[in-house]
């Protein structure tokens, strides 16, 4: 890896993450889970610096985006401050834990969650559940059930087992402080296949959660020196830049082709980062 | 579900306020950074630990002072951090206003949660 100057450095990176952006915003998959494994593969730079400028990144494109959402109406907003609680705890100890964890670890870990993303790509949308008010007493007393537009009117739903929902929310939170990622793919599978939620509820309600918990494990990254402003700046604004294209450009019809393609970019990062973390490279 | 009145159009305004406040002084520190080091040839492929004055809230704003470029686009990093603390807090001031006491606690809760994950750090 030929050294470079602050000045072709930047130029890349803002590049890069334009690009990473752009897809992760086109494709639904997230930017964020392709920065990591592009700055320490492509660029060479340390696991830890990559996992800080990876988090202020999510942050400024999840605020961005649930600017947008938020007015929709689609948003759950007391669910995702409910579940706020649980994202924010396991971000917490995600990012102490991260502290003692060896980037051999971290790397392996990071594989993983990419081959489960790049399969997600991979598969279609599902029908929708029909949910019936019978639930439980505990979502009613939290007043969690809502409503969405469809077609013009209001469309009511009836939140699932809460409790096994809060408890993944907990895990998606564990992953986003140690490896400074949205975990917004594992946010979605806890609502939707779990809590029986709408889709578009809970991808934007994801999309709203995501910048609480990776606020929760900043200050543990900041606190420890990852967040190197030489790397953040550009890493920031070009994703931040590319993810706002994306939105503007996206139009009704879905990217089944563009999906695949970028999963399978996924898969071979994924592949090349078991690769690095097994031979200790990273 | 009965929905808070104007949460989430003040949650939205909140939300873009806060990015492109952060985005602007992340850009304005970018350029002095650039125009004063663009020729340097930085080592990121060692990590070594940031000098105390980006490491920390305090740091942050006592380097302000110094107006230095990394120094300006911590201090937008750090504005960014605080957007989603921030529509935290104004969610909870909202439920407050509406009086429905469980969400201000739950708000409270997440706000706690936030701070201590700033402050403590280490």
């Amino acid at each position: 890896m030929p050294a470079h100057s602050v000045a072709s450095l930047t130029a890349f990176l803002a590049a890069g993450s334009f690009l990473a952006g752009l897809l992760g915003s086109l494709t639904g998959l997230g930017g964020g889970v392709v920065l990591i494994p592009m700055m320490t593969l492509l660029f060479g730079i340390d696991i830890r610096y990559a996992i800080g400028a990876s988090l202020v990144s999510v942050i400024a494109t999840s605020s961005g985006a649930a600017s947008a959402y938020v007015k929709e109406g689609y948003t759950n907003v007391r669910l995702g401050m409910i579940l706020e609680v649980a994202t924010s705890v396991g971000a917490i100890a995600g990012a102490a834990i991260a502290v003692y964890a060896n980037t051999r670890f971290i790397g392996l870990l990071f594989g993983a969650v990419l081959l489960q993303s790049a399969w997600s790509a991979f598969q279609g949308a599902h029908e929708e559940f029909e949910t019936h008010p019978p639930v439980k007493r505990l979502a009613m007393y939290l007043r969690l059930d809502g409503t969405y537009p469809v077609n013009g009117r209001e469309k009511r739903y009836y939140v699932q087992s809460f409790p096994s929902g809060f408890a993944l929310m907990g895990v998606a939170g564990l992953l986003s402080g140690l490896l400074g990622i949205g975990s917004g793919a594992m946010k979605v599978i806890a609502m939707d296949r779990i809590m029986k939620i709408p889709f578009k509820v809970s991808t934007t309600t994801s999309n709203f959660m995501i910048g609480v918990t990776a606020a929760a494990s900043a200050g543990v990254y900041l606190a420890r020196g990852y967040i190197e402003p030489g790397l953040a700046m550009p890493v920031m604004l070009g994703v931040l830049a590319g993810s706002l294209t994306g939105a503007r450009i996206l139009t009704r019809a879905s990217t089944p082709l563009l999906r695949r393609v970028f999963g399978i970019v996924i898969a071979i990062l994924a592949a090349q980062m078991i690769y690095s973390g097994i031979m200790g490279k990273l | 579900m009965q929905r808070t009145p104007h949460l989430e159009s003040e949650l939205s305004t909140v939300l873009r306020f806060g990015v492109v406040l952060a985005a602007i002084v992340v850009a304005l520190g970018g350029a002095i950074y650039l125009a004063r080091h663009a020729f340097d040839v930085p080592n990121y492929a060692s990590f070594h630990t940031e000098v105390a004055d980006l490491r920390s809230v305090a740091g942050i704003f006592r380097g302000l002072a110094t107006f230095t470029g990394r120094g300006l686009i911590q201090f937008g990093l750090l504005l960014l951090i605080a957007t989603p603390i921030i529509r935290v807090a104004l969610a909870g001031f909202v439920f407050l206003r509406n009086k429905d006491w469980l969400y201000v606690t739950v708000a409270c809760i997440v706000l706690a949660l936030l701070l201590f994950g700033l402050v403590t750090g280490k």
